[in-house]
């Protein structure tokens, strides 16, 4: 393992980067499908984007065990986590609290989705796509969006929509999504609902 | 400036500790995704007493940065000396702008009143809740009221404020008046009148509500759907006022009655003081001109 790399691509900032890092992912996650920016820079070993190592730096720490799919994951990767926030890898997916996932990764079906009781208890799931520009066109509504609001993708794993319909009839339950490119990001939390 | 001592203020910025925000951030987001519903999280003592809005504070301090604009008010007013000690408080630990002006603000926390001036997008609203729980007042167990949540099980909720109808021709209830979010959870506004709740519907502004003592946190994101509970027969209906402001002539404003002396005299005038003024001095540039 190369220690140098570990030790690295933090933020330059830490704490006015997280708040700013922050902002950014919440007003996305209030207004699902716009598109927000992430200004503070973190670099991760491996092919983790830029938005997803800001995030991680952000919001992981002891508390949360992070999962990272497997075209991702090294133990570089591992170090510099743990390094940089004290979060631990999850073990397994059911004890994931963030998971990353890179191009055309689908989220875990084990991933938690919280109980009826603690909806909260689920896991956030941030997968990198290539872009916001081309891409499968989709119609959102729901909390957060007047009216509806249009998004494509490119790069997301097919048939999306199957995926997110069954993610949707589990609500108040279910996982949210964060959907980075480069240092672009894109919130889909549980209560957005894919008309067409 | 007694409740809140200046010099237990710390070094953080925004006074928390990064563990302790990013901790209420995670909270802040799950309750975004899962607008009305109550997320748990662990409350941290502040250099001020609770009831004070040490809910709301510690929300405004996860969220707030050094580009930021506060506004902070009590009952609508500004210069009450719960909203000077919180303006004066984030000053201090996060040398953030402060402004009366609701138009200017980027972060507003209150205490029972949302403003007169429309919020726009962009903004946040930040509540200070007492009692978080809409249902409590029905079952005081904690684990019940989960339950009842979990279940969509409102029924209770209905049969109260039915019995209200009752027994007083209309709904008593004018304060903390239960909205439901999104077609989904019955929620708790915190002590707003209920003057107010149409504010809620449909706002571009994100609503946050922290309640410190009791470490919930909630949310009503931007465009959200916020319907007061009430029946077919006896919709809800917002409190009326026959004259206007006394100061300003608003109609159409939540206003305090103010006595005046002890022989019986009194007036009514706007409960937000920064509409108020605004409106004062509007009236005199016209004047003038
Ligand atoms: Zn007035």
């Amino acid at each position: 393992m190369d220690a140098s790399t570990s030790l690295t691509g933090g933020f330059a900032d830490p704490v006015f980067a997280a708040q700013s890092v922050f902002r950014a992912v919440m007003d996305c996650m209030a207004r699902p499908g716009t598109i927000g920016t992430i200004g503070s820079e973190a670099t991760a070993p491996g092919a983790l984007g830029a938005a997803q190592a800001a995030i991680a730096l952000t919001l992981c720490d002891a508390d949360t065990p992070v999962w990272f799919a497997d075209t991702l994951a090294s133990p570089a990767l591992s170090a510099w986590l743990a390094f940089h926030t004290g979060a631990s890898v999850a073990p397994d997916p059911t004890t994931a609290k963030f998971a990353f996932l890179g191009l055309g990764g689908v989220p875990h079906p084990d991933f938690p989705i919280g109980t009826q009781d603690y909806p909260d208890r689920s896991a956030t799931v941030v997968i990198e796509v290539s872009g916001f520009e081309a891409g499968e066109p989709f119609t959102l509504s729901g909390p957060g969006i007047a009216g509806t609001q249009p998004l494509s993708v490119a790069g997301l794993f097919p048939d999306f929509r199957t995926f997110w319909q069954a993610n949707r009839a589990e609500f108040p339950r279910g996982i949210d999504l964060i959907l980075t490119a480069g240092t672009r990001l894109v919130a889909l939390p549980r209560s957005v609902r894919i008309l067409d | 400036m007694s409740a809140v001592t200046m010099s237990e203020a710390g070094t953080n910025f925004a006074y928390l500790d990064e563990e302790t925000k990013r901790m209420i951030r995670r909270a802040i987001l799950k309750a975004i995704a899962i607008p009305g519903y109550q997320v748990p999280f662990a409350s941290r003592e502040m250099p001020m007493p609770y009831g004070w809005g040490t809910g709301g504070v510690q929300v405004t301090a996860a969220v707030i940065g050094p580009d930021d604009v506060l506004k902070v008010i009590d009952q609508g007013a500004d210069d009450t000396t719960n909203a000077v000690s919180i303006r004066a408080f984030f000053r201090k630990v996060a040398r953030v702008a402060v402004t009366t002006h609701t138009a200017e603000a980027t972060v507003i926390q209150t205490r029972h009143r949302i403003p007169e001036h429309p919020l726009i997008e962009g903004q946040i609203l930040v509540y200070q809740v007492p009692i978080p729980e809409p249902l409590r007042f029905l079952e005081p167990r904690e684990t019940e009221t989960r339950t009842m949540h979990a279940l969509e099980e409102y029924g209770l909720m209905h049969v109260k404020l039915y019995e209200d109808i009752a027994h007083h021709g209309r709904i008593a209830t004018s304060y903390a008046y239960p909205v439901k979010v999104a077609g989904r959870y019955v929620m708790d506004p915190s002590p707003i009148p209920k003057f107010d709740n149409p504010k809620m519907h449909l706002s571009p502004a994100l609503q946050l509500f922290g309640a410190g003592r009791e470490k919930r946190i909630y949310a009503i994101p931007p465009h959200t759907d916020v319907r007061s509970l009430d029946f077919e027969d006896h919709p809800f209906e917002i409190q009326r006022f026959d004259e206007p402001c006394a100061l300003c002539g608003a109609r159409n404003v939540y206003l305090d009655e103010v006595i005046l002396d002890d022989r019986g005299g009194r007036m009514f005038v706007c409960s937000d003081t920064d509409n108020c003024e605004s409106r004062q001095a509007d009236a005199q540039k016209e004047t003038a001109a």
